[in-house]
């Protein structure tokens, strides 16, 4: 996990909602490294911030009402925050594409799906409109939808299909990054594992890099090669998969494996992580997540915790992360 | 909605909704009514046995016979021909200020939806203005301010509509435009014009076209409210409304004078009435079967 083999580098980006009334703290300094060709899965819960992050990436984040206050996201060293719009505009959609997460609302309900997906390859090409119907096709095709359906509309497939014409849009340009926006969420189980072997596919056969939105940790120890936790707007820990599910090491990522039901065992209750995250509209001092913590001390209400090296060689951001191990490990 | 058999692929909103339509009888008669009212505007000349500004010194205000089929005026013009003349006047300035008005309503309404803000503020403020003065009104200064005439009139009668077109745009669009498919439009790249027009008008249009095939009645009945006071389309064009104004001092000896343009204003209102209510319910989602 060396620096200069990272792709995607978000360096201590801040991303804040505002209102005459009051500012929302989304983002607080989030620091994210994403590799050539792998996924990084970035969970947590919601209001966390995952979204935003992902909208900032493509700077999609509304005009009016939010701003990203410090921070930059370089992808081959280039900083798009400080790019023109104007070239900012070859790379969305182009290099970078998202995958919305519900896939009932993310199809414009009166265009044919053929003309969605062709429209977003003729944005980006200067290719006649019959080679874009051509391309809109091959990607009907690759995500297992047939040629005849080209002219059909939203309402007449089902969830899991119309996500994958969602899935076809995204990749119809070939993109090097791609941001899966909590893209099964919405889906039953079974079209789940369809869907993500669809996507795993995918991006091997194309070498993108995807950025994962989830709070689903089965999805992500199902295609996730680094895993990124995020809490409050913060990365608390950050690791590869692998080490991530043997050895968590915040206190916040132990309660969220703890949360898993045991299918094993008889449990008579399911073991949440009590409370709820911080209000996001006060600024936080000390550890953000102290307030739900058992192992939290003075410290922690103080103190805004800096990021360590586990045992392992991953990181979490935690000043008790030698008590939460050592909880774990039990 | 359920999509029962291969009859049904590939089918378009639009096809669903001309399906939904056509088994609506009211709205099929009243439009069989208009596409009968159309083929005798086109067919005019061919279709009224005298012209509209003959004149049979021999038969004046004769009421209903085998010669004069609605009678005669009280100049002795054959009130059945300027009826049938008349309906070229009455439906296509009717058609025409309500498509002008749903237009410049359309765009005005689809700018300021989008753009919001201050923009939309001064847009909507100002067609505040207009909607504060009585509709009536505003026709009436806009005709006289813009002179008799065809096109004039179909001018004055468009302005007032505006707002309202404008209005409903807007408040549709304001929904669309929080949906994901406008965000995922920004993520393919579309340009806010591309955004405006090819995603966010097609899928808040649909109250409009109700509006406007409602809109088409009451524009008949204002155009012909305007030729009543002497404004709007001038005699001897037999403008529907301007044979009734005409007619009003005969109305107790000559009744038929006033019955028969009355009677054809009453059944193109009712007729565009019938099917913009047939386009409402074939429109509404709820009704979708």
């Amino acid at each position: 996990m060396s620096e200069n083999k990272s792709y995607l580098k978000i360096e201590n980006l801040r991303v804040e909602y505002f209102s005459s009334k009051e500012v929302v703290h989304a983002v607080n300094g989030v620091n994210l490294r994403m590799h050539k060709g792998k996924t990084l899965g970035l969970v947590g819960e919601t209001g966390a911030g995952k979204t935003t992050i992902a909208k900032s990436i493509l700077r999609i984040l509304p005009d009016v009402g939010s701003r990203i206050v410090e921070g930059s996201i370089t992808v081959d060293g280039q900083d798009l925050l400080k790019l023109k719009e104007n070239d900012m505009r070859k790379i969305r959609g182009n290099d970078i594409s998202m995958i919305f997460q519900d896939p009932m609302t993310a199809l414009n309900p009166v265009q044919r799906v053929g003309e969605q997906i062709s429209e977003a390859v003729r944005l980006h090409s200067d290719m006649s409109k019959e080679d874009c119907d051509k391309r809109a096709k091959e990607m009907l095709k690759m995500v297992g939808i047939t040629e005849d359906r080209f002219s059909e509309y939203p309402h007449q497939f089902s969830g899991g299909m119309k996500q994958r014409i969602v899935i076809a849009i995204a990749l119809a340009c070939n993109p090097k990054i791609l941001l899966a926006d909590e893209p099964t969420t919405a889906l039953d189980v079974t079209i789940q594992a369809q869907v993500l072997d669809l996507v795993a596919e995918l991006q091997k056969k194309f070498n993108t890099s995807m950025l994962l939105i989830t709070h689903d940790l089965g999805v992500v120890a199902q295609v996730c090669d680094d895993v990124a936790i995020i809490y409050a707007g913060q990365i608390v820990e950050y690791g590869t998969k692998e080490q991530i599910f043997h050895h968590p090491s915040h206190p916040y990522t132990v309660g969220l494996f703890g949360a898993i039901p045991d299918m094993a065992g008889d449990d008579e209750w399911l073991h949440p992580i009590e409370g709820l995250p911080p209000d996001p509209t006060k600024p936080i001092k000390g550890c953000a997540f102290a307030p739900r913590c058992k192992f939290a001390t003075d410290k922690c209400f103080n103190e805004t915790p800096v990021t360590h090296k586990t045992p392992d060689g991953h990181e979490c951001s935690c000043h008790n992360m030698k008590e939460a191990l050592k909880e774990e490990e039990k | 909605m359920i999509m029962s058999g291969k009859k049904h692929k590939g089918q378009s909103e639009f096809s669903r909704f001309i399906y939904q339509l056509s088994k609506n009888k009211m709205a099929m008669i009243g439009l069989a009514i208009i596409i009968l009212e159309v083929f005798i505007a086109v067919f005019a000349p061919a279709i009224a046995p005298y012209g509209y500004q003959e004149i049979d010194a021999n038969a004046l205000r004769q009421p209903p016979s085998s010669a004069h089929w609605f009678g005669t005026d009280e100049i002795g013009r054959d009130i059945f021909s300027r009826v049938i003349i008349g309906t070229r006047y009455s439906l296509s300035m009717g058609i025409l200020a309500t498509l002008i008005s749903s237009a410049i309503g359309i765009v005005i309404g689809a700018i300021a939806g989008f753009a919001g803000g201050w923009a939309d503020n001064v847009i909507m403020r100002a067609l505040d203005v207009i909607q504060s003065l009585p509709g009536m009104l505003l026709v009436i200064v806009m005709s006289a301010v813009l002179g008799s005439g065809y096109f004039n009139t179909i001018l004055a009668l468009s302005v007032g509509s505006i707002p309202a077109a404008a209005r409903m745009l807007r408040a549709n669009m304001l929904r669309q435009r929080k949906a994901e498919y406008i965000e995922a439009a920004y993520s393919i790249n579309c340009s806010p014009a591309r955004i405006i027009f090819k995603h966010l008008v097609p899928n808040s249009i649909s109250a409009n076209i109700v509006q406007m095939t409602m809109g088409v009645s009451h524009v008949i009945v204002q155009a012909a409210s305007l030729s009543f006071i002497g404004l709007g389309i001038q005699p001897p064009t037999p403008d529907w409304g301007a044979m009734l104004s005409g007619a009003r001092a005969f109305i107790r000896k000559s009744p038929h004078m006033v019955i028969f343009p009355g009677l054809a204003i009453a059944i193109t209102v009712l007729a565009v009435n019938m099917l913009g209510d047939g386009v409402r319910d074939a429109m509404d989602p709820k009704l979708k079967k």
